[in-house]
């Protein structure tokens, strides 16, 4: 393989594969977030 | 017995006899890492072991690198099998809160941009003549994450390891000194002074802190294997931290193991710097790459973070973009200070830091993929 093939092939699918791969993170930390969501903080009594 | 006095006093004199001006370089550049480590404070828990160690190697008919010296058996054992800068990784996730991140997900595709310096300097140094590996080896100090830097270097490269390490570490030191400058030429003062407000801090469930490590180390070791080793290192660190129920683990690997294997990290990464094998004009054409590597990291964050400010109206500070690199917290920190400088009334630190912790991520994300990727062309082995 030459050089340039081996460069551009390794720089756009690496470029391409990185946001690809941290965009599904971004949506799977959101999925988590909806299955496993934080409990909601107690309201103070005395407050009315 | 003159004789064997002449000889005793011979054998006093050998070393300075075996002297070359190759090793006074390396001497001189070992005490100079020396003063910026403790003198300067930049990473000094790297560059006094690295120094040293580079001073230690250059001693004339020591042999600390021959067979049975003494920093052979520590290089061989813990750097050539990738042992060092994998415990050093645990120890990293045992450090690192993600929750920024967990609370402003979307953010982490600066992380991603953060990276593209990488991919950048690789085409570059292929431009200028480098081996293809060697070419990687150069463009990962791109991560500015020094144990990836190793990591790949060590694996793909290991002639070039010093030269590397040197250059990522003390690039790392120097983000709030190459950022600013980058910052300013790429964003208008209009930009600059976008307000994005006080973060939300959205309460996370301590469920999802503990799924997240183990969700990422099955993900992204599924879709990039060879970077399964680093992934999981740093996520099994996270857990320990997250899980609560293994205190001392999380403690030793924090502190006892990391501090350990920093010493011992540094002291093998100063031995590579023998005189034959750094004092080359390759070696500054690393250090120069490495440069720009981390320079085009931080203007394609920008960039970056320009696209997603126009995309959404103009509610992003572009200049949180540059917070995209894997230095964490500097580069976040780094962003708050520049954006002040514009706005006094703007507080930007927090939503840097989401890209930050992107970043720390996307650091080990790119390099995983990158490794799949040449694993996938041949160029590595299965």
């Amino acid at each position: 393989m030459d050089t340039w093939t081996f460069g551009w092939t390794v720089a756009l699918i690496g470029m391409g594969g990185t946001m690809l791969v941290l965009w599904v993170l971004s949506l799977l930390i959101l999925l988590m977030k909806k299955v496993f969501p934080a409990p909601r903080p107690q309201a103070d009594p005395k407050k009315g | 017995m003159e004789s064997a006095l002449a000889a005793g006093f011979q054998g006093l004199l050998l070393g300075v006899v075996n002297l070359g001006p190759g090793q006074v370089i390396m001497l001189l550049i070992g005490a100079l890492l020396l003063y910026l480590g403790i003198s300067k404070g930049y990473e000094p828990l790297l560059l006094v072991p690295i120094g040293f160690g580079a001073i230690l190697v250059n001693i004339p008919l020591a042999d600390m690198m021959g067979k049975e010296g003494f920093l052979r058996f520590f290089y061989d054992n813990g750097v050539l099998t990738e042992v060092f800068p994998l415990l050093i990784f645990i120890g990293i996730g045992a450090m690192t809160d993600f929750q920024p991140l967990l609370e402003n997900p979307k953010i982490i595709l600066l992380g991603a941009a953060g990276q593209f310096g990488i991919f950048l300097t690789l085409l570059l140094a292929l431009a200028l003549g480098f081996e293809k590996l060697d070419a990687v080896a150069v463009a990962v100090i791109g991560a500015c994450d020094g144990p990836t830097a190793i990591y790949v270097s060590s694996k793909f490269a290991p002639h070039m390891l010093g030269a590397v390490s040197v250059a990522a570490y003390s690039y790392m030191s120097l983000v709030p000194l190459i950022q600013p400058p980058i910052m300013r030429a790429l964003t208008t003062e209009k930009e600059r002074q976008i307000v994005m407000g006080v973060a939300k801090r959205e309460p996370i469930s301590k469920t999802t802190k503990i799924v997240f490590p183990v969700v990422v180390t099955i993900f992204a070791s599924i879709l990039a294997p060879k970077g399964a080793p680093l992934i999981g290192t740093v996520m099994l660190g996270n857990l320990m931290r997250e899980s609560g129920v293994v205190d001392r683990l999380k403690a030793a690997a924090e502190n006892e193991i990391t501090n350990i294997v920093t010493l011992l990290l540094g002291l093998c990464i100063g031995a590579t710097m023998e005189a034959g094998n750094f004092l080359r004009g390759e070696t500054l054409l690393d250090l120069c790459l490495g440069f720009i590597a981390i320079s085009l990291d931080t203007a394609v964050g920008v960039l970056f973070g320009k696209a997603m400010c126009a995309l959404t109206g103009g509610r992003i500070n572009p200049l949180i973009g540059a917070a995209g690199i894997s230095a964490f917290p500097m580069s976040a920190r780094v962003v708050q200070v520049e954006g002040q400088k514009y706005n006094k009334k703007n507080y930007l630190l927090m939503h840097a830091m989401s890209a930050n912790a992107g970043g720390q991520i996307g650091s080990v994300i790119a390099a995983a993929v990158m490794l799949s990727v040449l694993q996938g062309m041949g160029i590595i082995g299965g």
